[in-house]
């Protein structure tokens, strides 16, 4: 059995508590707003006191709980194609089943649905849906899309207008409170000190061995920042409690930490560019850690904020600053800056390799990986591996399939470093092989 | 004798390959995978062994080794079909009712058979890559159906008592004793006298020829069943470019089309993996997807691609989803397609997919070596080549006769190559140095 260190704990008290307020947030007369992680302004959500809800949350949550099958069915049932995003289906079906969180507690009907990132046009889409089933005030921040890699002032104004004329405006609509900017400045404050700490996590994996697995642990590191929690007290506790851990394990030269215990020996180091599969995310986990692969670095810890990069929310510049945010997170980039991501990556961590999963139902994201892998391996010479299953929806996920590419991809890795076949093979006395001739 | 064996546990065919010191090949082994994987690994292993004893006697006995080695396997099948004969009476035993007295009219077909030995089993049907259960079943159904209709016995009960029992039988293992399946050989192969003796004496000494396994390699799409330490197994992937690259050292681009993975490999002048694509977890377009086209249309597989090549335009194929393949063959056929063209337009299919993965590995570098079951099938190997020239323009494209045990070559090698240097017979001619 795993030994647990208390920032999981705290993480999942955190997240399990988040889950509870949040049911009792009409008792409380707290206005519901749904809005998306990537972009999200919870910061000034909390300025003004209202319970976020992260639909894609839920539906990963409900998938690591094995229950995303279920709401897929009952949106397919509704008339959903197969082919239409599984975050959709699994929020559509969950909210025809009655809207009963992965928790088992309920999710309440939205005030307000926030759009705040428009990189992905299926968000608007969904939105649209739900639109249509609350009859609730929507508020919609146009991002433009970064496409030759660089935000400019004239973007940025463009989205701090828009916060100004439009969403500041529905969120004071539905609270009735005008917006105290000294409480956001606070926030982001905080922010700033979480991040600050998030960042340096991430940071420790360029040693070795590396104390964390980027990609496995990474996005349960991710969990509070990206969501509901970012510009908390609780956060800022959180990131402390969990940086101290891994200086603890840095210190005492151990591997990040896996569902069967420290990692021994880090064989493999790799970046891994695109979101796990969450139906299957242990199974996922243990094709890598079987192999002593440690994901030193990934892309999709990113897609709520590019820390690691250097972005940091600024209390002095409250509005500019969520754009920024916005505006920069790794979702809006294009691919050759993805692929300079990915590649810069490979080389400050100093990976063996990289890996792209490939999800099937979210074209706006994988259009393109394939392309990606080429340019990465043109920019680092290193060769790239590629999988394919989905985010929530079984169906798509293979594990004989993923783990022999995973396997054949470290072998090849392998052979590549050695320039000889992979580790020699024992002698026969382990196995009786009987000669019957 | 120090030895290396390979062994690749396919999802159709498991295949197993010994080579020595210097990395030539001394025996091999095939038969069809069956719910038993164990089973199935060993029989072929086993193979390979008598494979490779049957190679010795073969240099030992001269003109006639040849005619011995070809009379062992027919020897050999006979043995396995008189098992499968006491497997029939004991299921037909078990029968309750009428099971006793159908037991005599499946075993006069069984002994019919026998009757018939090297004419039924002949080295053209396993060229043709037909396994001891492809012909005993097409030789039974077309028995029992004569006999059936001459003596009034109930054709499906009888045809019931043999599926039970060939499927218990395949999953046993028959201990095959070599020297006396070597010298019944001798006889079938009509020696006489000195002959005749010289070569019994050859069988005996080949059968206690000390083989030393020293190393041995696992792989294929059931590798993780395989009864071999984890540090023993290695992807399909590295074994399909390794043993390409040993049967043909100018490969630079390998297509495996297996029963249920269909992968692109680059390789480079060493013969290691430098970039792979394959398939998702839907195998539509793979060599299963053949297997359920030929059984929807009552044909051997063997007989699809030969078919294929005799079409003058090729059917449009919508969709290579094994699961709606018997659909999209029936929709074709029912709009007035000719069969050959329905069949041509399926390969053309299936090696449109291929050429996909082909092109997410880094495209089609020359040479082109095709391998797996598919390589097999002249229809695909013609598309494959039409295809190839058209993207990519003129480029070598092999399909090794052996291609079948390409994998299984290269775990063999994977095995060799894992044994350290100063291990190997070879080491001790060098000089290490005085002092």
């Amino acid at each position: 059995m795993i030994k647990k260190e208390p920032s999981m704990d705290a993480q999942k008290d955190l997240l399990a508590g988040y889950f509870a307020r949040l049911s009792r947030a009409k008792d409380e007369g707290r206005p519901v707003v749904y809005t998306f992680v990537p972009g999200n302004l919870v910061e000034l959500m909390a300025a003004f006191d209202v319970a976020p809800v992260y639909p894609e949350v839920n539906a990963l949550q409900s998938a690591m709980r094995q229950r995303s099958g279920g709401f897929i069915r009952e949106a397919e049932r509704g008339g959903h194609s197969e082919d239409v995003c599984s975050y959709v289906k699994c929020d559509l079906g969950m909210l025809a089943k009655g809207n009963v969180g992965p928790t088992g507690d309920t999710i309440p009907p939205p005030d307000l649905l926030l759009l705040s990132f428009t990189g992905c046009f299926t968000f608007m889409k969904w939105f649209e849906l739900l639109r249509e089933q609350y009859d609730c005030e929507v508020a919609m921040l146009h991002v433009p899309y970064v496409g030759d890699g660089v935000v400019t002032d004239a973007m940025r104004a463009y989205v701090v207008e828009q916060l100004q004329r439009e969403v500041i405006p529905k969120l004071e609509k539905v609270t009735g409170k005008r917006l105290d900017l000294d409480k956001l400045r606070a926030q982001l404050a905080r922010s700033r000190q979480a991040e600050e700490d998030l960042a340096w996590v991430f940071k420790s994996a360029r040693q070795r061995p590396s104390p964390i697995d980027a990609y496995f642990g990474g996005v349960y590191y991710i969990g509070p920042i990206f969501t509901s929690f970012r510009g908390s007290e609780d956060a800022c506790r959180y990131y402390a409690m969990l940086r101290g851990e891994v200086e603890e394990r840095l210190a005492a030269g151990l591997g990040p930490i896996t569902p069967e215990g420290s990692l021994g020996d880090e064989k493999f180091r790799l970046v891994v560019e695109g979101p796990p599969n969450w139906t299957s995310f242990r199974d996922f986990w243990k094709i890598f850690y079987d192999e002593g692969a440690v994901c030193v670095a990934s892309t999709y810890t990113q897609v709520g904020g590019t820390y690691e990069r250097g972005f940091r929310h600024d209390p002095a510049n409250p509005l500019e600053s969520l754009a920024d945010y916005c505006l920069s997170c790794y979702t809006n980039l294009p691919l050759p800056q993805r692929s300079r991501v990915l590649a810069d990556m490979v080389k400050e961590y100093d990976a063996d390799g990289f890996v792209i999963h490939s999800v099937k139902s979210c074209n706006s994201f994988s259009a393109g990986q394939l392309h990606m892998l080429r340019e990465v391996e043109k920019l680092t010479g290193v060769p790239g591996g590629f999988i394919e299953s989905d985010l929530v929806d079984a169906r798509y996920y293979g594990q004989a399939n993923i783990k022999n590419r995973i396997e054949s991809y470290l072998q090849m890795l392998h052979a590549r470093r050695t320039g000889a076949p992979p580790p020699a093979a024992p002698r026969p006395e382990r196995i009786h092989l009987e000669v019957v001739s | 004798m120090r030895l290396y064996l390979g062994v690749d546990l396919g999802s159709t065919t498991s295949k197993a390959v010994l080579v020595d010191d210097d990395e030539r090949v001394v025996g091999r082994g095939i038969t069809n995978t069956r719910s038993n994987y164990d089973v199935a690994v060993e029989i072929a292993r086993r193979d390979a062994m008598t494979d490779a004893r049957l190679a010795l006697a073969l240099r030992l006995l001269g003109r006639d080794g040849h005619a011995v080695a070809e009379a062992f396997w027919v020897e050999s099948d006979l043995h396995r079909l008189e098992a499968l004969r006491q497997t029939c009476r004991a299921t037909a035993a078990a029968v309750p009712g009428e099971g006793p007295r159908l037991a005599p009219a499946v075993d006069v077909i069984l002994a019919h058979m026998a009757d018939e030995g090297s004419t039924l089993f002949n080295a053209t049907a396993r060229s043709r890559g037909s396994f001891f259960r492809d012909i005993v079943s097409a030789r039974f159904h077309a028995l029992a159906e004569e006999q059936c209709a001459r003596s009034g016995v109930d054709f499906e009960r009888v045809l019931g008592i043999y599926d039970r029992a060939i499927l218990d039988a395949e999953n046993q293992l028959i201990d095959l004793p070599f020297v006396d399946v070597f010298a019944a050989a001798v006889d079938r192969a009509g020696l006489h006298g000195d002959r005749r003796e010289a070569a019994v004496a050859v069988g005996r000494e080949v059968a206690h020829a000390a083989f030393d396994v020293a190393g041995f390699v696992g792989t294929g799409y059931g590798r993780a069943r395989l009864p071999f330490p984890r540090e023993c197994i290695r992807s399909e992937i590295l074994c399909h470019g390794l043993g390409a690259h040993a049967m043909l050292p100018a490969t630079r681009t390998v297509l495996d089309i297996g029963g249920q993975d269909t992968k692109a490999i680059q390789i480079d002048e060493r013969g290691l993996v430098t970039s792979f694509q394959m398939n998702d977890r839907c195998a539509a377009g793979c060599g299963r997807y053949l297997g359920y086209i030929a059984d929807e249309l009552s044909l051997g597989l063997h007989e699809l691609g030969p078919m294929a090549l005799t079409s003058k335009r090729a059917s449009r194929i919508t969709s290579t989803c094994t699961v709606f393949a018997g659909t999209e063959i029936r929709d074709l056929l029912a709009v007035g397609e000719k069969r050959e063209d329905v069949l041509s337009g399926l390969h053309r299919a299936i090696i449109t997919r291929a050429m996909s993965l082909l092109a997410r590995s880094g495209g089609v570098n020359d040479q082109l070596t095709f391998t797996g079951g598919v390589a097999r099938n002249p229809a695909a190997v013609n598309a494959l080549g039409d295809m190839v020239k058209a993207h990519y323009g003129e480029r070598t494209i092999n399909v090794h006769t052996d291609s079948i045990y390409t994998g299984a070559l290269g775990a063999a090698l994977f095995a060799r190559r894992g044994v350290p240097a100063e291990d190997l017979p070879s080491a001790a001619k060098e000089c290490k140095g005085c002092g």
